[in-house]
């Protein structure tokens, strides 16, 4: 069963969890054994910039581990999952593909049709 | 022929999001039909089983507890699981990290906790999965 | 893959969400591709389902050959009457979108 998981909602609760909980999701798949892909499109494009977020404190209390998403998609093509950004989208956020890492291949939004065809499953967070 | 078991992820905490009663519509719907239902709720949607909810009186409106009959979540959840009981059956799966972090361990029978690797076993042994985001 | 079924099913209205665009560009992108189509609409999703509603995809929708459904309820929710619907979308109870998502070789997604 092939996988395509869609991630169109960026920081959502990402300082509150430490983590982009889509983006988690999907390694805990991968380390699952599913046969997973990811597509980053809408604002989640973004998390194709390399990002620093600084920590965080409130009080005695601190988020010292933000989510750092970018690195995220580098540990998911590290288990072997293809990792796509909307090419479109980038240009919409004004974001050259030149600023993106390496991890996110962009595609077309006429390729991710092809995407959607070529997984089994289709699950758009 | 219709698929036998269908898999729901959901996410969204209680009486935030529409989505959460249309997916409880969907479950019931399917259980009606005689399908095997999966629910993995994930991150906010584990606080959907909640034992301690408790219904109130609505002051703005006037009313008591009894006369606003208002079903918790917990309790529109308690009906579908009592639905789905043997066959067809619904299996509700907590995400345990997520119940961890909420302090929503305290839930209702018929609810399992697990993790992402028993969405994945779910989803594999469908005949299809839905995905129900959050915003 | 042939002889797949895509389903859509749209909970969102123009006003909360400025990706409505994205079910019909990849709805009508499917159908010229040959595949069958529907879109379930449901939640805020149904209040585009007005003929007079501007920003609507339903007739971009019609006009592609995909199928438009309504969430029965979610329309009495919402007081929206058969007689100001757009052509083309039929209202339908939710099992309707459970028969379809549990058909073999169906694709269900949410946005």
């Amino acid at each position: 069963m092939k996988i395509l998981n869609i991630v169109e909602n960026a920081y959502r609760a990402t300082l509150e969890e430490q983590d982009d909980t889509v983006l988690w999701l999907s390694r805990a798949l991968k380390g699952a054994g599913a046969d997973l892909s990811v597509v980053l499109r809408g604002n989640a494009v973004n998390y194709a910039v390399p990002q620093a977020c600084p920590e965080l404190k409130l009080g005695t209390a601190a988020i010292k581990h933000p989510a750092r998403p970018h690195e995220d998609l580098a540990k998911l093509r590290a288990k072997g999952a293809n990792v796509y950004v909307v090419q479109e989208d980038l240009e919409d956020s004004g974001i050259g593909t030149e600023r993106c890492v390496a991890d996110a291949i962009p595609i077309s939004r006429a390729r991710l049709v092809d995407l959607l065809m070529e997984h089994d499953q289709v699950w758009h967070w | 022929m219709a698929n036998h078991t269908l898999t729901l992820a959901i996410m969204d905490a209680p009486y935030e999001a529409a989505a959460s009663t249309t997916a409880f519509r969907i479950i019931e719907s399917a259980l009606r039909k005689g399908v095997n239902v999966n629910v993995f709720a994930y991150e906010g949607a584990v606080s959907l089983t909640m034992k301690d909810q408790a219904p109130h009186a609505n002051p703005v409106k006037g009313t008591s507890v009894e006369e606003e009959e208002h079903p918790t979540t917990k309790d529109l959840v308690a009906a579908l699981i009592a639905l789905g009981q043997a066959s067809p059956k619904l299996t509700w799966v907590n995400c345990g990290l997520c119940v961890d972090e909420r302090g929503a361990g305290h839930w209702i029978d018929g609810v399992k906790r697990g993790g992402p690797a028993d969405f994945f076993k779910m989803a594999s042994e469908s005949g299809n999965t839905l995905v129900i985001p959050t915003r | 893959m042939a002889g797949e079924h895509y389903v859509f099913i749209e909970s969102r209205d123009p006003f909360d969400s400025a990706d409505t665009g994205f079910v019909s560009d990849t709805a009508a992108a499917l159908r010229q591709r040959g595949a069958p189509v529907t879109v379930f609409f449901v939640q805020n999703g149904v209040l585009t389902t007005r003929a007079a509603a501007r920003g609507s995809q339903i007739p971009r929708l019609t006009a592609a050959g995909v199928t438009v459904l309504a969430d029965d309820f979610s329309l009495r929710e919402r007081g929206i009457d058969a007689r100001e619907m757009a052509r083309g979308v039929r209202a339908t109870p939710i099992d309707a979108l459970v028969d379809l998502i549990t058909e073999p070789g169906t694709k269900a997604i949410w946005h």
